[in-house]
């Protein structure tokens, strides 16, 4: 047993051994792909400590601006994210830093209004960071699948326009689709929870010697949250991308289907 | 402008169009028209032919009338008036629009054809409940384009092609438009569907007060539906006159060619008055 203490350096370094099965296994298939994965490894690694920093200073200073300056950062980070995902949409970033945000608002503001999670940085940032994460992939399926549609259901808007009806009108159908797709994942997680797999939050209280019923405890709040945060994500984006796929005269867009 | 304008002698025109252009790339370095100061009215009643090889601007024409694209310049005036100062759901009420393809909505026949009606609140069903009103609305829509009463609750899915091209007719006419503009409706049916097309829109000419405006490639059909025309080549008018003459004897070598099969698009030497000195004597 080279790891004696659990999460040390030596265990993570440990840990590099299953990376190189990763990288033998994408050499000997020939998958091309090592390049990418050892760098990914490596940004990960170099991403994850910096994060870690920051918290723990963070956590030490325990000063409300720096946890609005940290939240503020996931945000930018995400919406830039999901802006690129969603790039033939004009106007994407915005459309992005309001959806994202605002359902990071809300939900956020609603459990600190509740009292479902204490104000400290301690409990704000990972939870935001939940939040904000799930909700950029939200956003990001919802207006590539509806820049998608909109393409392949240009005869069927168009007829739809030619017969008077306003963009709202034209796009409901593809609206519903592509809120749906995106919000599939996170249904589906929701059902499976405890059986499939055991979720991120739950399990990370359990390794770090919580009681496990208070992990699943924070975990139901977790799920909640998280539906919550992605239905507002994409509402958002169903309410305001319509405007985006037409011109002010209501006329359908030609967006290439970048993604 | 080059073209004069066709008005009957006490009659404005239900639809006119001057100067009408549309650009592509104009923040490019080669901007590109793809519609060229093309100008022509339509009396009401009138069917109005718009003729030309594929790729030479007709469809974009059309959809510069119905405000689908954006003229780069260039007016569109119905009954007098400047459809551009028209709210566009108003403009795209009054002047219908049939694709080449049906592009019908998901559903049935009957939510196709009442698709215009719904969209506005005006109908009996929505205030009374009453299906029943729908279904009488769409089965008299049907009607016009020949087709069963029985058709209102056939899946789109189930219908042919010539089916769900009437069905796409119904649902324009359900709007009670003024124009129609019809683009290549028969273009892609068998030729006995698109026999039962053009003879529905005869019926609907000698019928209706509705105005059209048609695009098509299809000569034969221009002879047989046209009562004027323009032959647009390059987004540019080249001839215009009344429908059979102009085809039957054209006074332009461009004319010509065209009728005889031999015009393609991108063709611009063939252009009167356009650069190379071999054009058209």
């Amino acid at each position: 047993m080279i790891a004696a203490q659990p999460f040390s350096f030596t265990s993570l370094a440990a840990a590099l051994v299953l990376v190189g099965l990763a990288l033998l296994l994408s050499w000997r298939q020939h998958l091309d792909i090592e390049k990418e994965m050892g760098f990914a490894c490596i940004r990960a690694f170099v991403q994850l400590m910096a994060i870690g920093y920051v918290i723990n200073l963070i956590l030490r200073a325990d000063r409300p601006v720096y946890v609005v300056l940290m939240v503020a950062a996931m945000l930018g980070f995400a919406a830039a994210t999901s802006a690129r995902r969603a790039r033939p949409l004009p106007g994407a970033l915005l459309l992005a830093v309001v959806a994202i945000g605002g359902s990071t608002l809300v939900t956020l503001g609603l459990m600190l209004a509740l009292g479902i999670i204490p104000s400290g940085a301690r409990y704000v940032i990972p939870i935001a960071g939940m939040i904000v994460g799930n909700s950029m992939n939200v956003a990001s399926v919802t207006a590539v699948r509806l820049v998608q549609d909109a393409g392949d259901r240009r005869p069927q808007i168009e007829a739809a326009l030619a017969l008077g009806a306003s963009p709202r009108q034209c796009t409901a159908d593809i609206i519903r689709r592509s809120v749906r797709l995106a919000m599939v994942p996170v249904i589906d997680s929701t059902k499976t929870m405890g059986i499939v797999f055991l979720p991120g939050a739950m399990t990370g209280m359990i390794l770090a010697g919580a009681d496990p019923l208070q992990a699943v405890r924070l975990q139901v709040v977790v799920v909640f949250m998280l539906l919550a945060a992605v239905s507002l994500t994409a509402t958002i984006v169903s309410l305001l991308a319509p405007g985006r796929l037409f011109t002010p005269q209501q006329q359908l867009r030609r967006l290439e289907n970048g993604a | 402008m080059g073209y004069a304008l066709r008005v009957e002698a006490h009659l404005q025109p239900r639809i006119a169009v001057e100067g009408l252009t549309f650009e592509v790339g104009r923040d490019t370095q080669a901007p590109r028209r793809i519609v060229d100061d093309v100008s022509f009215s339509v009396a009401p009643g009138g069917v109005f032919t718009v003729l030309g090889p594929s790729g030479s601007g007709k469809s974009t024409l059309l959809r510069c009338l119905d405000r689908l694209v954006e003229p780069s310049a260039g007016r569109v005036l119905l009954d007098g008036r400047d459809a551009s100062e028209l709210p566009v759901q108003e403009l795209r009420r009054r002047v219908g629009m049939v694709f080449q393809t049906a592009a019908l909505f998901d559903g049935n026949v009957l939510d196709n054809v009442l698709y215009g009606p719904r969209l506005r609140g005006d109908r009996a069903e929505r205030a009374a409940g009453d299906a029943d009103a729908a279904h009488a609305q769409a089965e008299g829509l049907l009607r016009r384009v020949g087709l069963p009463a029985a058709f209102c609750d056939k899946p789109v899915t189930e219908l042919s092609g010539g089916e769900a091209q009437r069905v796409s007719l119904a649902r324009a006419l359900a709007n009670e438009p003024e124009v129609l503009l019809l683009d290549e409706p028969t273009a892609a049916l068998d030729p006995t569907a698109s026999q039962v097309i053009e003879d529905l829109l005869l019926q609907l000419a000698a019928d209706s007060d509705l105005t059209f405006v048609f695009v098509t490639h299809n000569l034969a059909q221009a002879r047989r539906i046209g009562d004027h025309g323009l032959l647009l080549v390059d987004g540019r008018v080249v001839d215009q006159g009344p429908l059979p003459a102009f085809l039957d004897d054209p006074a332009l070598e461009t004319t010509r060619l065209f009728v005889e099969g031999r015009l393609q698009s991108g063709a611009a030497c063939a252009l009167p008055g356009a650069a190379p000195p071999e054009a058209a004597p």
